[in-house]
């Protein structure tokens, strides 16, 4: 098995780097610091960090107030709370104005494990996904965190990158070049495509494996810039394949199966399988316990690979 | 204080141009905010001809003194204002809420300029002049932050907790005035969710509180020079106004906080305020 690390200890190592580099880099936390990793910053800049304690509508308010003077503010805390008690502040004070703030929310997903449904975003990818000019990105590793964090200081305008806090194997090829708006084709196949995003990429590239044993060639694609969506791509796989499968620790409702489906639908009809949280909350567990439970396994992913190929218009 | 009547009789006749803006816009867009647009005059012409460091012909001048309306409702006042000091021609003024105007119901930061910040969703408005300040620090700026609040938007939980952050960072770069008209959409604020008493909340978080008569120029300007000498901490200046301020029937009248007066009450408005 491949190492495995956190997205947010990636996230909290480019912030110390990027402090050193940024001048005008400020950090922004609600008293989950040490969680989100924004501390190491916080100790080595400390009048570059805000620690804005337990009030989530505040800290995105100042961080809009701190981007329009001209400051590339990164806010942090978790994801549930970054997105969904702060979110007509992402909505009218950030994302309206098109206001330089990047959202680096971490703890997302099923994978937040023993603290349960009340900590679990699942519903966040959609929140943002539907905010115009929000970017959003959810990096399948930690190295592409790093890349697509300090792509994100390069980005104009609001940038959400969804992290979280449980380790993740290390998948992207030692020359992967992240690049927002663009995907990442991690193994190539003719039978289905897989689009993945975050954790579920590695799943899916062990889903493949399983699918290969069956002489089914997948090809998994790592979509972690859920939005601006390369519909091109997305659409190119489709039709190569005329079979998809879509992976996230997401609501199938809302999230990175919702924008395939949207390219599919106009761009190139092809049966769909999602694999996701099927639209209920979580519950408390072992990250492990959770995806098995949840099917974010392997398993399931390479069954609905199966299911979607056996709806293919022949 | 005695403010110069020279410099007085200026900010008056200001004031009264502002307010025929109001209600010709209003009338004109057919819906809009007058009362509490109204209401803010005295403290918006303060400090956009009196206060504040700006240059209309460099709305983005690194150097200028912000202004952040967190009461985005009262854009009406805001627009008269600019418009009045020289960001944009008068003449805009009643395109006010059409399509393709760019004066929004509510400031859009992205389209005119000289505003700082778009607002409208209300008690977001502090918190992003806290950030704007703490910005400032940072660059050991000399440029101020002022902020206006509306009363019943001290309602929003969001107000106390900006309340709290900028007393804890010692904002002293940040002057809040509190647009203290004593009324909402649904009634007098003490009936609708009491958010009273004012001085002692923010004294309690941590504020330097002034309490002023918001229409008198001396007044509001001797706060704020007194609210500028302040250190270690933010200072929020109460200004007790009047809703509907200088049209008679819209004074003290919740009703007129969300209604366009039709052309009769227009006439009758502007006949007053000559």
């Amino acid at each position: 098995m491949a190492e495995k690390i956190a997205t947010r200890d990636a996230y909290g190592e480019t912030l110390i780097e990027l402090g050193r580099e940024l001048k005008n880099l400020v950090v922004l936390d609600a008293d989950l610091s040490k969680s989100t990793k924004t501390a190491g910053f916080a100790k080595l800049f400390p009048e570059r960090f805000f620690n804005m304690g337990i009030a989530e509508s505040n800290l995105v308010g100042t961080a809009a107030g701190l981007a329009a003077a001209g400051k590339i503010p990164f806010v942090s805390t978790f994801a549930v709370f970054a997105t969904g008690r702060a979110y007509d502040q992402i909505r009218n004070s950030v994302a309206y104005p098109h206001l330089n703030v990047k959202i680096c929310a971490t703890h997302a997903g099923i994978t937040v494990g023993e603290d349960g449904a009340s900590h679990q975003a699942l519903e966040d990818i959609a929140l943002m996904r539907a905010l115009p000019g929000m970017t959003v990105i959810v990096p399948a590793d930690a190295p592409e965190t790093k890349q697509a964090v300090r792509a994100a200081t390069k980005h104009q305008g609001p940038v959400y990158i969804r992290l979280g806090r449980s380790g993740v194997p290390v998948i992207s090829p030692p020359d992967y070049q992240f690049e927002v708006g663009q995907v990442a084709v991690l193994r190539p196949g003719e039978d289905v495509a897989i689009f993945a995003c975050g954790i579920m990429v590695s799943v899916a590239l062990t889903a493949a494996e399983l699918l290969a044993q069956k002489d089914i060639r997948a090809e998994v694609i790592n979509v972690s810039t859920i939005k601006p969506l390369n519909v091109q791509q997305v659409a190119a796989a489709a039709a190569k394949t005329k079979a998809v499968v879509t992976c996230e620790e997401h609501n199938i409702i809302g999230g990175l199966g919702s924008a395939v489906a949207e390219v599919l639908g106009e761009h190139c009809p092809v049966p769909l399988e999602r694999v996701g949280i099927n639209d209920v909350f979580g519950q408390s567990g072992t990250p492990a316990d959770l995806l098995a439970h949840y099917g974010l396994t392997a398993e399931k992913v390479a069954s609905a690979a199966e299911r979607a190929i056996a709806r293919k218009q022949l | 204080m005695v403010l110069d009547p020279k410099v007085e009789a200026q900010l008056k006749e200001k004031a009264l141009n502002i307010r025929r803006h109001i209600v010709r816009m209003t009338h004109a867009a057919k819906s809009g905010h007058p009362g509490g647009s109204l209401s803010a005059v005295e403290i918006m012409t303060a400090l956009y001809f009196h206060v504040m460091r700006l240059d209309p012909n460099r709305p983005e001048w690194q150097e200028r003194d912000r202004f952040v309306l967190s009461k985005g409702h009262a854009a009406p006042a805001l627009y008269a204002t600019l418009a009045e000091r020289g960001f944009f021609s008068t003449q805009e003024l009643t395109t006010l809420r059409q399509l393709g105007s760019r004066l929004q119901g509510h400031p859009d930061m992205k389209r005119v300029p000289g505003v700082e910040m778009s607002t409208g969703s209300l008690g977001q408005g502090l918190s992003v002049a806290n950030g704007m300040a703490l910005a400032g620090r940072l660059d050991k700026a000399s440029w101020r932050v002022y902020a206006l609040l509306g009363d019943g938007e001290c309602e929003e939980g969001q107000i106390w907790e900006a309340a709290m952050a900028a007393a804890h960072y010692k904002l002293d770069n940040l002057i809040a005035y509190l647009d203290y008209n004593r009324l909402q959409i649904d009634g007098s604020i003490c009936a609708v969710m009491n958010p009273e008493p004012f001085p002692e909340k923010w004294k309690a978080f941590g504020w330097q509180v002034f309490t002023v008569d918001g229409h008198s120029f001396s007044e509001i300007i001797a706060a704020t020079e007194a609210a500028q000498a302040v250190q270690g901490r933010p200072s929020i200046i109460i200004c007790h106004t009047v809703k509907g301020k200088g049209v008679s029937f819209m004074e003290n009248e919740a009703d007129w906080h969300g209604k366009a007066p039709n052309d009769e009450q227009a006439n009758k408005a502007l006949a007053e305020l000559a």
